[in-house]
């Protein structure tokens, strides 16, 4: 049965396109691309009604962006999430540091929906929104 | 035209160097044996992201001024901040890192590096427990078991499988490169089988759903030769390789660890699974583990920023202490900025503490969780900050951003990248190791000379000098103030 939300545990990490993007200027369209986007288990994006390469909205207690969901190529990550390192994953990431200094970048709560209507913010849209500037 | 060879790769923790560029006017124009990042930033210094000028926030909109007016703006900021943050330093030489000690002395700051959200905790479970560790070259040589637990450098060391562990040719350990594309072919063999014998679509289902449940370890494991475990929540790139991939759960690599020590232990235990992993499995790996002759194991972001943090850290090291009773293994973190592990050792030599440093009592002091710039923008003390070579606009949690825009921003960066278009004072600065030659600290804490390839455009500094005439120029904003007070 089709499901309106799902709950998974978001993971965000480096892949190799983002680290292309990041080191060729992360004003590019590779950079862009490789950062704006979502993976996601097959079966996740079956339950929730969404195809490969369409828009979902991705929501912890932090905000909500918009990315491009993308059937993970390896095997099975049911349940769970990844958003490549980048101001897209920044917008919604954990703030808790349990005072080391270090964020929960991996392994915190978020649901996903499908947002095939939302479109996905650029870069100086994205950080219009989130800082003003 | 020319062609250096031995050029030091500024990108990631491995440090490459046998990089090969061609040079012609002044242009890299082709750059051999590096991978897809290296080719990409060699190709993208010249880019149209390259900031030209220095610029000054005015009115909202970045406007061009002389690098004096910017250079007076910036040590003003500094030297009238009360409590300022000196974050960065992970992507320039260790030579511009020694300038920004003094700098955070001198106007009483904290300075910290991207460690703090990359191997932060690494360090912590390091002054915990200390670190059996070793230079990869010894690696490189013997060792015949690796472990990636956490980390994936297929896609964030894209050479390190190539130079130091499974696919390079030690002198006593093997490459297995060609037994790897000899599994890819067998694979792709039993592909063609499997389609010309049109095997029924729903049996097909069924040997998709068989890769989901969970593998027995192959026999491979306990064989001779150089074997691979990736440990992770996903299956990686680098799991692609892999002898054997665990599939661990979100969360729970310390209650995995812990469980192998206790295995590695001999003692038994009274529960069928450990983290989604069977416990008869782990047993096989430890065996492997216990049999290997040289084990290392590799960790990354998935140790330090899931649920534990540094006490991952803190139990991965002791899981090599207790393997080191039955045989040899060391550990290392995957660490990321080309010149990271520099900035740690050049902060702790200069300051006696590697990431974190907070001078604002005029002697330096180090507790995280208080003096790490992470939490210090969350809670929003700080009232000024300079941030050079880094990205903490497209690396922070929005809310640190957010209160980090707030007061002025004073960014050190050759590309327009989203902290730079967040900054009140942008500074252009020349590329470490494209532009400007120096040191850097591999991973494994060994220092390698950076090469020079190309001329920096006219009119941009490097790190070091910008830095140098900030701090001339905030000693003598200073010395200004403190004869007015006299005067007074």
């Amino acid at each position: 049965m089709m499901q309106q939300k799902l709950h998974v545990t978001l993971l965000t990490g480096r892949t190799i396109e983002q680290g292309v993007g990041k080191e060729y200027g992360k004003s590019s369209h590779q950079y862009y691309d490789a950062c704006s986007m979502v993976y996601m288990d097959a079966g996740d994006m079956q339950k929730l009604g969404v195809k490969h390469g369409s828009n979902v909205l991705v929501t912890t207690p932090n905000g909500s962006v918009v990315l491009k969901a993308v059937k993970h190529p390896r095997g099975s990550m049911s349940g769970m999430i990844y958003i490549p390192y980048g101001p897209w994953a920044n917008s919604i990431v954990s703030n808790t540091t349990n005072s080391i200094g270090m964020p929960s970048f991996k392994g915190t709560p978020a649901t996903v929906e499908a947002a095939p209507d939302q479109p996905i913010l650029s870069m100086k849209e994205l950080l219009k929104k989130e800082f003003g500037r | 035209m020319s062609v250096i060879n031995a050029v030091t790769c500024p990108i990631c923790g491995c440090l490459c160097d046998d990089i090969e560029v061609t040079v012609v006017n002044n242009e890299v124009v082709k750059v051999k044996n590096g991978c897809a990042v290296c080719e990409a930033k060699y190709m993208g210094y010249k880019s149209e992201h390259r900031i030209r000028q220095p610029l000054i926030r005015k009115d909202g909109k970045f406007v061009p001024v002389p690098m004096k007016e910017a250079i007076h703006k910036a040590a003003e900021i500094l030297a009238n901040a009360n409590y300022p943050i000196l974050y960065g330093w992970s992507s320039t030489n260790c030579e511009a890192q020694r300038v920004g000690v003094e700098l955070a002395e001198e106007v009483g700051g904290v300075l910290d590096n991207t460690a703090v959200v990359c191997h932060g905790p690494s360090l912590m479970g390091t002054q915990e427990v200390g670190i059996p560790t070793s230079t990869l070259g010894q690696i490189r040589h013997r060792a015949d078991l690796i472990i990636y637990w956490g980390c994936d450098p297929w896609s964030a060391h894209p050479r390190h499988l190539e130079r130091y562990t499974s696919f390079t040719k030690g002198r006593f350990e093997d490459s297995e490169w060609k037994s790897y594309l000899n599994k890819v072919k067998a694979a792709a063999g039993r592909k063609k089988v499997l389609s010309a014998t049109r095997v029924a679509p729903k049996q097909q289902r069924a040997t998709v759903a068989e890769e989901v449940v969970f593998n027995k370890p192959p026999e491979t494991l306990q064989k001779e030769g150089r074997k691979l475990i990736v440990i992770d929540v996903r299956k990686s790139m680098t799991a692609e390789v892999a002898d054997y991939f665990i599939k661990v759960e979100p969360n729970k690599d310390y209650e995995l660890m812990q469980a192998i020590r206790a295995l590695v232990k001999e003692q038994e235990l009274d529960v069928d699974q450990v983290a989604g992993v069977p416990v008869e499995y782990i047993k096989e790996v430890v065996d492997a583990l216990v049999n290997c002759n040289f084990g290392i194991i590799f960790f990354g972001m998935g140790l330090t920023q899931s649920a534990g943090k540094f006490r991952n850290i803190e139990v991965a090291i002791s899981l090599t202490r207790d393997l080191n009773l039955r045989t040899k293994f060391l550990i290392m973190p995957m660490r990321g900025h080309f010149n990271v592990s520099g900035a740690n050792i050049v902060f702790a030599w200069q300051s006696g503490y590697a990431f974190g440093v907070d001078f604002s009592l005029g002697y330096p002091r180090y507790n995280p969780g208080e003096t790490t710039s992470m939490d210090i923008l969350l809670r929003g003390e700080s009232d000024a900050a300079l941030v050079i070579a880094s990205d903490p606009g497209a690396t922070f949690p929005k809310r640190a951003i957010q209160n980090l825009v707030k007061h002025p921003l004073i960014v050190i960066d050759p590309h327009m990248n989203p902290t730079a278009m967040l900054g009140d004072v942008v500074f252009p600065s020349a590329f470490v190791g494209i532009e400007v030659e120096g040191t850097a600290y591999r991973m494994d804490n060994v220092p390698l000379p950076l090469k020079k390839v190309v001329e920096p455009p006219e009119g941009i500094l490097s790190d070091e000098v910008l830095l140098k005439n900030i701090l001339e120029e905030v000693r003598s904003i200073k010395a200004q103030k403190a004869k007015k007070a006299e005067v007074v």
